[in-house]
């Protein structure tokens, strides 16, 4: 004990008196940690054309407890602020330093991103003020002023994810929203630290140690996204002053090419000196431009959803293509049609012209066969429907997805007391009621129907530098449904096209066969909203979408030749010219500001 | 029994040390917690608002410690030991996780640490065993009873992540040794800690050859010369056909195998000939700890390539030198000795340090507090405070010896064993000398339950000082 005393001594002995290079004392030199601020990763788009960059800004830092008394006016003059605001700056100093929320010891910010002519005169007459400095810091430039709910934005770290994640030290950014949040942590790339020898006067005397203890800080990694940004551009040209949204995916391997919500925001309001107010005025508008409504927003998905039910009806037997149903037109019952065709009618010729008695019969058949109870009916369509992603997160890279929602047969149980058949819940038939789904879910639908019968977690994110994608999005999975039934359906949605009373024969291409349906959703809240889900060509199919224009009316008059404007822009490349006079209708609707 | 011969009988020196660290203590977490800014003293909020509680409440202690008679201590030692026992299991399952290492209690604003109260408990049983009628460490069952008593908490200890509190108690072998433990036992210990740590630095194939060696090399020295060479034979024979059969069909077999099949065939050829000639000379041991040795070696590196995670992984071969990590464990070193270097001769002066305000130093005011002392106090303040510590280890060794009932000297032993551990570890971690185990420094590192776990430890032993020239039964 007394050996290991004497040991203890000596090397004691050895740190603070012998050896001179473990000295610092207080009155000559004190290090600085300065943090090195790592470069966030770029953003491109599927064809590599950049979306997002960064820009440097300069931050006024101030350790406290090294400020002596400066000229004021010389200082305000340089950084553009009032002799009251740099009063109020130091107040505010003091109380937080009393709150212990800044150190006297440790730089904190004092004044937020310089311009590039401020930084440069300020940095020159640097020496005069004491205590402060100017460190570097990146902003996010955003290259196109579209796209902002895949894009999200960056943001200072709050409360809650400082204590959640010790990677962050406040006055830290992180991304908040869209692919900025979801591949944060690729993005942000790893924090340096630096740490020099600073003499009494706050001059920085080179390196502590010749930087033994620096660490170099790693830029974050790009990410290709697979959005097809001039798609994504002329799809927000579309729905300008409209409210819904527009998605569109590559069926064979879901990536998302547009994904638009309506009303949309330039993401460089959200950078920058100017955030505060941008934000502000973002939370402040009615329309709520921040809600991503592509995501978040439930329709009811209405005749669209007439495709999924031709699918189970023909999957469970209930129906054979050649199986016809009468149609009376407005007086079916106990659902009246809303057009007028031939009849009776049989599957491809009803989706053709969307013909609801022929649906209610299809869904009856469905749920009331020989020798199957209606609830088990009811349970296998359920289990059809869910196996198309409806009722659950489509698991896309993009946060707070909803599920949407599919009645179970216990809601029904308990909603009419065990009592209830077909005729009950008639309106699931064409996809009214208690069906809620998300645009999308709607596009996914699309590209199922493309692939006939399978699909891929739609993503917008194509590829992260030097990783791999995660495994949900490589990963096939399957509906309950046979290909040969698709078939039949995908045959009725050409024919939505192609057929003489079709209700998009008005947008046909020469060339390309596209595959659709309209939807007329009644809204109880106002007019009608504009449903339109569509894929092209029929054979190898290169794009499959979902539009939704919100109080519209008609599937027929806006959604259908956005969509088919869309499909055409991305196969070919250019509208064709009879197809001119929809484009600028399309680009002059307005359902904002009450002028349609 | 007069008052006055019983104040008397209490160790005045001891508890004018004691004052002394704790005072001493107490400044530097001051020192440590100070903001200059905001110079407030009565802020409840504080670290050394809260350590001067803990200090009051361990003053409270120490009055019921000596009002409570000496036989309480020894009737009541096993309850006790069980009792915490319960509350380590307790808090595995209830307690609340700080730093990774889930040993907290958390009662409204008091947080408590089990795991320290335990050495008082294991402290008293292993008094209370050791003492006994009668007791031997040659016979088997006593050995196993008294190895037991410290594993127990040992193992529920690490499993709460704790690893730095549960090596604490490897320091009762030292109290083992000085209650005739044999040698041996201290020696098996040795060599094994050595082949578990050779282990992890260096490939297993090597480790395994060097084993061999060993074993050869204490043969031939004892003289067993002329019986080694066939066996030595069969087995570099079995080693050669092994491994040119691995060349030949070109499989990546461990070297470490092809080694212990040479092995394996030599220890059949001693054993087998032994059998038939009846001559049964070096057989049993040296085959066995061979055997053991290469059985101990295979195991440790299961255990620490399976068993252990990453930042287990990563701690450890940074103590081992084998991975250099200047953000992490080191790197606190470095800038602990930095701290403590730029103190000087003399120091920096009461609340003037500098370095133990930034946030280059970790854990300031608890594991690395030696800091402040080192930062403001210099190497005197330092000097002082390795002075007062040997002092008490060595009155406590003092009152030790004295004692005439053997389960007071037990225990005496004990607390100055814990002591002399926590502190040889701590200081030496701060100053570079010993490994980074997170360890409390006593009474001189924040917290209420270290405290409080200390001045028990202390003051019991100088309760049962008190009856020192009794036998306490
Ligand atoms: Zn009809």
């Amino acid at each position: 004990m007394i050996g290991i005393g004497i040991i203890y001594i000596s090397k004691l002995f050895v740190l603070q008196v012998y050896d001179p290079s473990y000295k610092f004392s207080a009155e000559s030199n004190t290090r600085r940690k300065v943090t090195q601020f790592p470069s966030r990763g770029l953003v491109y788009d599927r064809n590599g054309k950049l979306l997002v960059s960064n820009q440097a800004v300069y931050d006024v830092m101030v350790v406290p407890r090294e400020i002596v008394p400066f000229d004021s006016l010389d200082f305000c003059d340089l950084l553009g602020i009032s002799i009251e605001n740099l009063r109020e700056r130091f107040v505010e100093m003091r109380v937080n330093m009393g709150k212990r929320k800044i150190s006297s010891y440790k730089p904190s910010v004092f004044l937020k991103q310089l311009s590039a002519e401020q930084y440069g005169r300020f940095q020159e007459k640097l020496y005069k003020f004491k205590g402060f400095f100017v460190q570097g810091r990146s902003i996010r430039k955003y290259e196109y002023p579209i796209a902002a709910h895949v894009l999200g934005y960056v943001s200072e770290v709050g409360q809650g994810q400082l204590d959640k994640d010790a990677y962050y030290s406040k006055g830290d950014y992180a991304g908040v929203i869209g692919i900025e949040q979801t591949y944060e942590t690729y993005l942000r790339g790893e924090k340096g630290v630096k740490y020099m020898m600073v003499d009494v006067h706050g001059r920085e005397k080179g390196k502590f140690r010749h930087g033994r203890y620096d660490t170099a800080a790693i830029t974050g990694k790009n990410l290709s996204l697979s959005l097809d940004i001039e798609l994504q551009q002329y799809a927000e040209q579309l729905m300008q002053n409209k409210i819904g949204s527009i998605v569109a995916i590559e069926p064979s391997t879901g990536e998302i090419l547009t994904f638009v919500s309506a009303p949309s925001y330039d993401p460089s309001i959200l950078v920058g000196r100017k955030r505060g107010e941008g934000f502000l005025s973002l939370v402040e508008d009615t329309l709520k431009p921040m809600n991503n409504r592509a995501l978040q927003g439930t329709y009811s998905p209405g005749s669209a959803f007439k495709l999924v039910n031709a699918a189970i009806a023909l999957q469970e037997g209930a129906i054979t293509p050649h199986s016809k149903f009468e149609c009376d037109g407005t007086a079916s019952k106990p659902i009246r049609c809303t057009h007028y065709h031939r009849s009776p009618i049989e599957a491809a010729g009803a989706i053709e012209t969307s013909c609801n008695p022929f649906f209610y019969q299809a869904f009856k058949r469905t749920l009331e066969r020989p020798g199957v109870k209606t609830r088990d009916g009811y349970v296998a369509w359920y289990n059809h429907v869910r196996s198309f992603g409806f009722g659950e997160r489509l698991g896309i890279d993009l946060p707070y997805e909803i599920t949407g929602g599919v009645p179970s047969a216990e809601y029904f149980d308990k909603e009419y007391h065990g009592r209830w058949i077909a005729l009950t819940v008639r309106s699931l038939g064409i996809g009214q009621q208690e069906l809620l789904v998300t645009p999308l879910q709607m596009a996914n639908e699309a590209a199922i129907l493309a692939n006939r019968g399978t699909y891929y977690s739609p993503h917008v994110v194509k590829s992260i530098e030097g990783e791999e994608l995660p495994d949900n999005f490589i990963t096939k999975k399957e509906t309950t449904i046979d290909p040969i039934h698709l078939e039949e359906v995908i045959k009725g949605m050409s024919q939505v096209y192609t057929g003489e009373i079709g209700t998009a024969r008005y947008y046909q291409h020469d060339s390309i066969q596209m595959c659709g349906k309209t939807g007329t959703v009644e809204n109880p809240f106002g007019d009608d909203h504009s449903v339109f889900i569509a894929f092209a060509p029929k054979d190898n199919p290169k794009i499959a979408i979902s539009v939704i224009v919100e109080n519209a009316g008609y599937g027929s008059t806006w959604a259908a030749p956005m969509a088919t404007l869309l499909m055409e822009k991305y196969i070919s490349g250019e509208i064709p010219r009879r197809h001119k006079y929809y484009e600028t209708k399309m680009l002059e609707g307005d359902f904002i500001n009450g002028d349609k | 029994m007069a008052t006055n011969s019983y104040i008397k009988r209490v160790d005045w020196i001891t508890i004018g040390l004691y004052a002394l660290l704790v005072a001493f203590g107490w400044v530097s977490i001051y020192a440590a917690n100070f903001n200059p800014e905001n110079p407030v003293f009565f802020d409840t909020g504080k670290e050394y608002f809260k350590q001067l509680v803990w200090i009051g409440l361990s003053l409270f202690f120490i009055g019921i410690i000596f009002l409570t008679d000496s036989k309480f201590y020894v009737e009541f030692s096993y309850i006790f030991y069980g009792l915490t026992l319960f509350l380590l299991v307790a808090v595995l399952l209830f307690g609340k996780e700080i730093n990774g290492a889930k040993s907290w209690f958390e009662i409204g604003p008091v947080r408590f640490q089990p795991a320290e109260l335990c050495k008082v408990a294991t402290n008293l049983a292993i008094a209370r065993a050791l003492s006994r009628y009668g007791f031997s460490f040659n016979r088997f069952s006593d050995l196993l009873r008294a190895g037991a008593l410290i594993l127990l908490p040992m193992l529920l200890i690490l499993l709460q992540n704790d690893t730095g509190s549960a090596l604490v108690y490897a320091v009762f072998i030292l109290v083992f040794y000085r209650e005739g433990l044999t040698a041996y036992v201290l020696t098996f210990g040795f060599i094994a800690a050595i082949v578990v740590t050779l282990t992890l630095m260096i490939p297993n194939a090597t480790i395994i050859g060097m084993i061999i060696l060993g074993v050869v090399a204490v043969l031939y020295i004892k003289g067993y010369r002329r019986e080694l060479i066939k066996p030595l034979v069969a087995g570099a024979v079995t080693f050669g056909l092994a491994f040119a059969a691995r060349y030949l069909v070109e499989k990546q077999w461990p070297l470490e195998y092809l080694l212990m099949a040479g092995v394996f065939v030599a220890s059949v050829y001693i054993l087998v000939t032994s059998l038939v000639k009846r001559a049964f000379r070096f057989v049993p041991t040296y085959l066995l700890i061979l055997w053991s040795a290469i059985g101990l070696s295979l195991t440790a590196d299961y255990f620490f390539e399976e068993v252990l995670s990453d930042y287990q992984r990563t701690r450890i071969n940074v103590l081992l030198g084998l991975e250099s990590d200047p953000l992490g464990a080191g790197y606190n070193v470095n800038q602990s000795k930095i701290a403590i270097g730029s103190g000087g001769f003399s120091g920096k002066g009461f609340l003037q340090g500098t370095q133990t305000k930034f946030d280059f130093v970790p854990e300031q005011s608890t594991d690395f507090i030696f800091c402040t002392v080192g930062e403001e106090w210099g190497f005197l303040g330092s000097t002082l405070v390795v002075i007062l510590f040997v002092s008490l280890l060595l009155r406590l060794l003092f009152l030790a010896e004295k004692q005439h009932s053997s389960f007071s000297r037990v225990y005496g032993y004990g607390v100055a064993a814990i002591f002399f551990f926590h502190f040889a570890i701590n200081m030496g971690m701060t100053i570079g000398l010993a490994p980074v185990i997170g360890i409390p420094l006593p009474f001189f590192s924040y917290g209420g339950s270290s405290l409080w776990g200390f001045t028990l430890l202390l003051f019991v032993f100088l309760k049962l000082d008190t009856n020192r020239t009794e036998l306490i039964r």
